[in-house]
């Protein structure tokens, strides 16, 4: 007769000895990387400590590069939240079993193939695409638009994208939102849009900060959507990254931009956190 | 005025709903109609066709492909299912500590192209052979962490004290497993197994950066990739259609039995 506690652990070992080998293990990897030289054939000079990984971080070349994607991923995150959030509450406001299915309906695309979703849009948006041809079929413009590779395309790809993730977020934070509190502010005399500016909106804010936290991360750190529908005329951090580990072969220095990346996710997890502990003390621990 | 406005909150909210859902859903009807249409050029509706299905199926490299991205999926699916089944029954019979709970969820945040690079770096260090099963041992990661998390919502509802009847009449762990365990949490462990083989499957860049070089273990996202950047094609409408069905199929019979699941 084995101990509960022994068959726990027997239990836990395989899978997360599989996480510790296969990513705890490679990310210290890369982070020790960071600090090295590189080779001169690629990969990793181990003789040659450095920090210059760091300092060339904040090269004005890279810093734009940085700024640039934190822009479009900024953009991409606002109208994804103002896309998502009126949707999730719209789901809400059906009955509970419609609410499962229309979840399901918003989650279904979110989880198919990500390479297709965005191929989807190139069909849709190039110079012989369906809304060029049928705009120019229209009269309303004789020659095609440059409707893809540029910014407009990569952040319509993003929002397209990740819609689905704020709506379920969105969604997470309005069911759980205790309906008597709606009904007692209506009691007392506030108006609809009253008690969602007081009520609603400050109790589901802390988790749609999360699932936004979220979107940004994925789509600063995205490359496959500046490559297909920016067509290389813009760069993400993602590509960057790319470009260290395929191109350049220069992987220490895209080690210390996947730090970058890390860093980036924690900072903001972080920040959400505390707004959430803040809204929380605020309504008595009820968000 | 009280009583008129907030149906008609609930009108405007409704209509952008339906919006949401044309947004999220015509790009892809429209590429899979054009799959179906005869011309070449994707604009003008000639005729139903099913041409570029036929080419698909002659076509040998995404044929290969196709055989490699089932390989991987069949076999990170199996590895993450038992491994992830174990390890939320473990997490289930105790309280995990927050540094457990954080060490789960890590998997599924980080960003894919840090996984990638990392298991690269990994691999290289080990100068591990790059091909098919390094990329299963890859997608075995976020999957695990997947399946567990899967299988615990369905553990939630299970007696553990099952368990221990079982045993207190005689039945060895094994017997007790296959008789009492696995009938009640069977639908929650396929459905867990079926996600994780989509998530598989509709991978791209941790294979990408895993594959190794060489066309022998191009799986089937990175074909399609391939394809792409060379720009649109009515045989790539086709692909993509064939590859988004067997998804939607998994997810359709996992939300059957678990569904939780697919939120």
């Amino acid at each position: 007769m084995t101990s509960p506690r022994l068959s726990r652990t027997i239990l836990m070992a395989p899978g997360l000895g599989w996480l510790a080998l296969f990513l705890l293990v490679p990310c210290l990897l890369v982070f020790f990387n960071a600090f090295y030289e590189r080779g001169i054939y690629g990969g990793v000079d181990y003789d040659a400590f450095t920090t210059e990984n760091f300092a060339r971080l904040i090269d004005p070349l890279y810093v734009e590069v940085f700024l640039g994607s934190a822009r479009i991923a900024l953009i991409t995150t606002v109208l994804a939240v103002l896309i998502g959030y009126p949707a999730a509450y719209a789901i809400t406001l059906a009955s509970p079993g419609a609410q499962t299915r229309l979840l399901i309906l918003a989650m279904l695309p979110f989880w198919t193939n990500y390479l297709i979703r965005t191929y989807a849009w190139m069909v849709l948006l190039n110079r012989t695409g369906l809304i060029n041809a049928g705009l120019i079929d229209a009269g309303v413009i004789t020659e095609p638009l440059p409707l893809l590779y540029n910014e407009f395309a990569v952040i319509l790809g993003l929002v397209y994208s990740y819609v689905p993730f704020v709506i379920l977020a969105a969604y997470a934070s309005l069911a759980r939102l205790d309906r008597s509190l709606i009904e007692a502010s209506a009691d007392l005399g506030a108006s609809g849009a009253r008690t969602f500016l007081k009520v609603v909106l400050p109790l589901t804010l802390p988790g749609v900060a999360a699932g936004s936290v979220f979107v940004f991360v994925l789509s600063i750190g995205n490359f496959i959507t500046p490559d297909l529908l920016g067509g290389g005329h813009v760069q993400m951090l993602g590509n960057l990254i790319y470009d260290q580990f395929l191109t350049a072969r220069d992987w220490p220095f895209g080690a210390a931009l996947s730090m970058l990346l890390i860093a980036v996710m924690m900072v903001l997890l972080f920040t959400q956190a505390v707004v959430v502990h803040r809204a929380s003390a605020r309504s008595g621990g009820r968000a | 005025m009280s009583a008129a406005r907030p149906s008609m909150t609930r009108r405007v909210l409704k209509v952008h709903l339906v919006v949401v859902y044309a947004f999220l859903y015509v790009p892809i009807a429209v590429l899979v109609l054009l799959s179906f249409n005869r011309a070449g050029l994707p604009t003008v509706w000639t005729g139903f066709s099913l041409d570029w299905y036929v080419k698909l199926a002659s076509a040998g490299p995404i044929l290969s492909a196709a055989k490699n991205s089932i390989i991987v999926a069949v076999g990170a699916t199996l590895i993450s299912t038992i491994l992830g089944t174990m390890l939320a029954f473990g997490l289930e019979r105790g309280r995990p500590s927050g540094l457990l709970e954080a060490s789960l969820v890590a998997p599924m945040i980080i960003p894919d192209i840090v996984m990638a690079i990392a298991l690269l770096t990994f691999y290289t260090m080990l100068q591990a052979t790059l091909g098919l099963f390094t990329i299963i041992i890859a997608h075995a990661v976020f999957n695990i962490a997947f399946v567990a998390a899967v299988v615990r919502a369905r553990l939630k509802n299970f007696d553990f004290s099952l368990i221990e009847a079982s045993a207190d009449l005689g039945a060895g762990p094994i017997r007790t497993f296959v008789r009492v365990v696995l009938p009640q949490i069977l639908p929650g462990v396929v459905a867990a197994g079926l996600l994780a083989f989509t998530l598989s499957f509709d991978e791209f860049i941790i294979a990408y950066f895993t594959a190794g070089p060489g066309s022998a273990s191009t799986t089937l996202p990175m074909q399609i990739y391939a394809m792409i950047r060379f720009g649109v094609t009515p045989e790539i409408n086709a692909l993509a259609t064939v590859v988004l069905a067997v998804s939607v199929f998994a997810l359709i019979v996992a939300q059957r039995l678990e569904p939780r699941a697919v939120r």
